[in-house]
């Protein structure tokens, strides 16, 4: 065998590994900012932290990647959690409030995490318990959440939301040697998910209820009791970038904190290659979809373009990937190519 | 009786109990008035869900009716400031419509992707090309949005159908006929029931999906145009989120979002129970932002529930 056929079924191996065309486009945005920007990569240290582009994706990477890795837990049942943003709102309003009342920040943080849960247990109730359809039943928490997030604030007034927290602040935006805190935050939600998912039988039970909820049934799995968790899991972590959200801010916005996020979240996991028809948990991979999104704004934010083609290139883009994607764009785009040469 | 029925029957009743409730709490409720108010004040909504109940029994799904509106909204509003007249650019904007309905469809089946996602860049599309259009609130300042606005049937009692009710239900008839008496319609069902089965039986899935999510496109840019001659002016945030109105009132209609099953006439009832919802809302008056919100969940968890109630208790009947 020569060496050029080696190369060859190489790149054939690699083309059919699902992780290659997320990665690819990653790496082309990367390609597309070092042209606009030669310092693109430059990394410094300012006041004790690193600063520089890459660090800045990742850091504000975090939030939605956190939410799509919950959203690819509860796509994996083949549902979808619309309520996300909503989630957020409640837990900012929740954080604020007790702030003001006073109570122990650690204690704080823990209610936040539980309230989200709550969030998520009363999804899961919808969908597992009355068997409504997942995007109907999160569209409920969606509409009424933020109006939730609200009333909380009117309890104490809600003229003035904001506060200080030296914990929440710490996790959010605090760095330990050179490196920011919620990147640490983030890394460890990420392996305890992956231990849970993928080093017990969870992430099986999962991905076999997202395939075939009524043959994981016979195979003796609680499909109902699964269905429900994945949605109280994908609210925890939902609870966790809420948390993140609202130290950053240090204020609580029921109104327009995290707006689209469910849409960039479940933008994400598609482009980590997960499909919305269930059965799939590629806990990596979404987080590639979450660097690719984010890499994505903070290009067209240092490009110089007018805010107004946000969206439209985001879209170009997303398609684009989607392109790359898709095995059989692909083949016919191949066929383009070889009748155009012949 | 049939079962399949059995949905549509839910949704009537629901939206009667409803009516009656709202009747039983405040004066004039129960009135022509306030259901030609219905009609006229949700017509959009129900045809762009119209459109979306074809794409739903599909078992697809619409995102991009919201930016849909928002785009032919600004549209007649820049091209009325151009001395356009508001009929030429509707038609103009209904092809775009139609066109852009049946790309979507073609990507959805030609490259292999699912539907919420390239319908999802195709909101992020649209919503992007509105702010390229305009960045401002620009009125449409025609004679004929006046004539339009005017336009309208007395019903008995003190209430009218205007002329964006009027619109509504001749889409609603036209889809009625596509739906049941054509068979693209049939194929719709088929596609919707099992793909696969739909393709031995030699339903041409390509031609059958890009007719699908034309008339989607078809449909939501006819929602553009009634919205825009309705509140005469185009905004480039107008429509924000008005696609999951839409699909809810697609599913209150009793159309399954897994496809197959449904009809185009209980996305009409779908769509009022969520025009009643907002009536009642604004009936009460005491209510703020937080509340509105809240109360609109509250009300639309409470249909979903009565709803599955009344289908299987109707389906208990049926068995037994």
């Amino acid at each position: 065998m020569t060496a050029r056929n080696n190369i060859s079924a190489l790149v054939g191996r690699l083309g059919r590994h699902r992780a290659i065309w997320p990665l690819l486009a990653l790496v082309l945005i990367l390609i597309v900012d070092v042209i606009i920007s030669p310092n693109f990569f430059e990394i410094r240290i300012v006041e004790g932290r690193l600063f520089g582009n890459v660090i800045d994706i990742l850091y504000r990477a975090v939030p939605t990647a956190l939410v799509a890795l919950g959203m690819a837990v509860v796509i994996g049942t083949k549902g979808i959690d619309l309520s996300v943003g909503s989630t957020i709102a409640i837990c900012g309003a929740v954080i604020a409030w007790r702030i003001q009342a006073g109570d122990p920040h650690l204690v704080i943080l823990f209610l936040a995490l539980g309230v989200g849960m709550l969030c998520g247990a009363w999804n899961g109730f919808l969908v597992a318990g009355l068997g409504i359809q997942p995007i109907i039943a999160t569209l409920i928490l969606m509409v009424s959440g933020r109006g939730i997030g609200l009333l909380i604030n009117q309890i104490y007034g809600g003229t003035d939301p904001s506060f200080e927290s030296a914990l929440l602040q710490g996790m959010s935006t605090g760095s330990s040697g050179y490196i920011p805190n919620r990147l640490f935050l983030a890394a460890g939600l990420f392996i305890l998910l992956w231990l849970a998912i993928r080093r017990t039988a969870l992430g099986l039970f999962i991905e076999a209820v997202g395939g075939n909820a009524a043959a994981a049934n016979l195979a003796g799995i609680n499909a109902r009791l699964i269905t429900f968790l994945a949605y109280v899991v994908c609210a925890l972590l939902t609870a966790w970038a809420g948390v993140i959200l609202t130290a950053d801010t240090h204020t609580s916005d029921p109104v327009s904190v995290a707006m689209y996020i469910e849409l960039d979240a479940i933008l994400a996991v598609v482009i980590g290659g997960g499909s919305l028809a269930g059965g799939r948990i590629h806990l990596g991979m979404t987080v590639v979809g979450a660097l690719v999104i984010q890499t994505l704004t903070t290009s067209i934010l240092i490009s110089g373009l007018p805010p107004e083609y946000n969206l439209i290139i985001k879209a170009l883009v997303v398609l684009l990937v989607l392109f790359l994607q898709s095995g059989k764009a692909r083949a016919s785009l191949g066929r383009l190519i070889v009748r155009r040469s012949k | 009786m049939n079962r399949k029925y059995l949905p549509l029957i839910a949704t009537i009743l629901v939206f009667l109990a409803l009516f009656v409730i709202g009747g039983s709490m405040y004066r004039n409720f129960l009135s022509t008035l306030v259901l030609g108010n219905i009609l006229a004040d949700n017509s959009f909504i129900i045809i762009a869900a119209i459109g979306a109940t074809f794409v739903i029994l599909s078992g697809g799904i619409d995102l991009s009716i919201g930016s849909m509106i928002g785009f032919v909204g600004v549209c007649m509003a820049v091209l009325d400031s151009m001395g356009w007249h508001p009929l030429a650019t509707a038609a103009v904007m209904i092809c775009f419509g139609v066109l852009f309905g049946a790309l979507q469809g073609y990507v959805i089946d030609a490259w292999d992707i699912q539907p919420f996602i390239v319908t999802l860049a195709g909101l992020f599309l649209l919503r992007g090309a509105c702010f390229m259009v305009t960045l401002d609130s620009v009125p449409i300042r025609h004679d004929f949005v006046n004539a339009y606005a005017s336009t309208s049937l007395p019903l008995p009692g003190r209430g009218v159908l205007r002329s964006s009710a009027l619109v509504m239900l001749a889409a609603l008839a036209l889809a009625i006929f596509i739906a049941h008496f054509t068979r693209f319609g049939t194929n719709v069902y088929a596609v919707g029931g099992d793909q696969e089965s739909a393709r031995l039986m030699g339903v041409n899935i390509r031609r059958t999906k890009v007719g699908i999510y034309a008339l989607a496109g078809f449909y939501s840019a006819l929602a553009g145009v009634v919205y825009a001659l309705y509140t005469s002016s185009g905004y480039p945030l107008a429509g924000s989120t008005l696609e999951l109105s839409a699909i809810a009132a697609v599913v209150l209609g009793g159309t399954l979002l897994t496809g197959g099953v449904g009809m185009v006439a209980g996305t009409l009832f779908g769509g009022m129970i969520l025009g009643l919802i907002s009536t009642l809302i604004i009936f009460n008056g005491s209510l703020n932002s937080a509340w509105i919100m809240i109360s609109s969940g509250i009300l639309l968890f409470a249909f979903i529930v009565l709803h599955r109630f009344l289908v299987s208790s109707f389906d208990l009947r049926g068995s037994s």
